[in-house]
């Protein structure tokens, strides 16, 4: 039992500009996310969540930090409260951005290696990319990367997959690269150096500067995965 | 028409900033921005600018231009020689430089990063409402080098200000004193460690840039060594400890999630101070 793992949603200043809500778990992150992004005050500066996080940042101008505690914290524990629908129902469903398609040809790389060390042949493991639902849990490593989570957990294994990294990391990725590390996927929005395993390849523009946004895929997002022959 | 500056020489990491583009760390991006926002706001302001156009951040110096109209300039932030044509001239006041004439900036002598701001701010795409080069996240245009032509924005309406001369220190070569509030992590760390944060002169390493400054010192120690903390938010001034026990503390350009246990976190007011701290120099952390 480790006792610095919170149970609940606790505040932890990050100097005087930022506080920092700390969760059990990267399900509770979305849920509160999407709790707080529906609720963000005036003049807030950033909102950024991470695995078991999520960062406010105000300024001078802001809105005072203890009272982006208060919301923090109230939101949280209102997002996290039993029956508040841990599910998506319906009202979830309202105002989201619809489903964004991206199309890949599962020409990677490391597919068969991967599909082996989870225990299933190279089909298996692109029925189960295509087959589920993704959200965009945070944002990071690079302009446009998002951390996709599966938004239902492989009820043949009965837990999300578990993917481990490169032992050691590529020095260049391409653009596009479709990738599996940890519970999550991702596709990089540019050649950058990397140590999540390649399953595929899409054209879909992850980052582009003219864009508004820049990025394709913001947190909350949901995506699907499309086969394309490769 | 604003005109254009030649760059002849530009030092070792000279590049355009304005006030960054805080707010877009859900995209993946980085506040970015001058790391002296003091010196760019002021720099601006001598030469009749709004405060946020953009400038250059030229660090260290040696530094040369030569203009092909007659251009205001304001330079502020570090000090060192200026010279119109080999004329000396002054930091932080409104200077004119007649088109062909050579305005040079010697190698700094106290702090590292000079603002030079020209009338009317430099011209460039902007991503996300600025004009910055990020250097981490490579976003924004790609860093000032010798041969560059940059372009200047038509001149501003308002007057450049009847300002003889702005208030202002020059950068001290001494130990300086940074103000840090709580970080979100310091449970990570005993009560020994707390203190050494506090108590010990640190010296600012070679390993410092617009992502991060890397101190020297006696270690910190970690409470739990082999704790791994899940990457989580960041902010310009987060004090990390990574393993090693020295401590980071994040720039502008900072990663917007960051996997090392944040212990403390330097006051915005002095993140200023930082922009100009040397090699070797050496800092001590305040919680007052």
């Amino acid at each position: 039992m480790n006792a610095d793992i919170p149970t609940g949603p606790v505040l932890r200043a990050m100097g005087e500009e930022a506080v920092l809500l700390e969760l059990a778990s990267l399900e509770d992150v979305l849920l509160v996310h999407r709790a707080l992004a529906a609720s963000r005050p005036a003049g807030l500066v950033d909102l950024v969540p991470a695995a078991r996080t999520v960062l406010a940042v105000t300024d001078a101008r802001g809105p005072a930090l203890a009272a982006v505690g208060a919301w923090l914290l109230a939101t949280a524990e209102r997002a996290l409260a039993p029956g508040a629908g841990r599910s998506t129902g319906p009202v979830d469903e309202a105002g989201r951005r619809s489903d964004t398609l991206i199309h890949v040809r599962y020409d990677g790389q490391d597919l068969a290696e991967t599909a082996a060390l989870l225990g299933r042949d190279a089909d298996g493991l692109i029925a189960w990319h295509t087959g589920r639902l993704w959200t965009v849990a945070f944002s990071g490593f690079a302009p446009g990367f998002a951390y996709l989570v599966p938004e239902r957990e492989d009820e043949t294994i009965g837990r999300p997959l578990e993917v481990p990294r490169l032992s050691v990391p590529r020095t260049t990725v391409p653009a596009g690269s479709v990738a599996l590390a940890g519970t999550f996927s991702g596709v990089y929005p540019r050649a950058s150096p990397g140590g999540w395993r390649i399953i595929g390849t899409t054209d879909a523009v992850l980052w582009d500067d003219a864009a508004d946004p820049p990025a394709l895929l913001v947190p909350g997002d949901r995506v699907r995965f499309v086969q394309v022959p490769a | 028409m604003g005109g254009t500056l030649l760059v002849e020489t530009a030092g070792p990491a000279t590049t355009v900033q304005d006030l960054g583009r805080p707010g877009a760390a859900a995209l993946g991006v980085g506040p970015s921005g001058a790391l002296d926002r003091g010196a760019l706001r002021l720099a601006n302001r001598l030469v009749g600018n709004p405060e946020g156009r953009a400038a250059l951040e030229v660090v260290l110096g040696p530094f040369a231009a030569v203009p092909d109209v007659d251009l205001w300039i304001a330079v502020t932030g570090a000090w060192g020689a200026i010279t119109v044509d080999g004329r000396p001239v002054d930091g932080h006041r409104a200077v004119r430089v007649a088109a062909g004439s050579r305005l040079e900036l010697g190698a700094a002598t106290h702090g590292l990063r000079y603002v030079l701001a020209v009338r009317g701010g430099f011209d460039g795409p902007q991503l996300l409402g600025s004009r910055s080069t990020d250097t981490l996240a490579g976003l924004g245009p790609a860093p000032v080098v010798g041969g560059d032509r940059l372009v200047v924005l038509p001149t501003p309406r308002r007057r450049v200000p009847p300002l003889d001369i702005a208030p202002w220190t020059r950068p001290e070569a001494g130990e300086r004193l940074i103000r840090v509030s709580p970080g979100p992590r310091r449970n990570w760390f005993d009560a020994g460690s707390l203190q050494r944060l506090v108590e010990q002169s640190w010296s600012v390493t070679a390993d410092a840039d617009r992502i991060g400054m890397r101190l020297d010192g006696t270690p910190l120690e970690r409470l739990d060594p082999g704790r791994e903390l899940p990457s989580e938010g960041m902010v310009a001034g987060a004090v990390q400890v990574p393993p090693s026990g020295l401590p980071t503390i994040l720039a502008a350009d900072h990663p917007v999630t960051g996997g090392y246990p944040v212990i403390a976190v330097v006051r915005a007011a002095d993140r200023d101070l930082l922009a100009q701290l040397r090699p070797g120099q050496r800092l001590r952390f305040s919680t007052g």
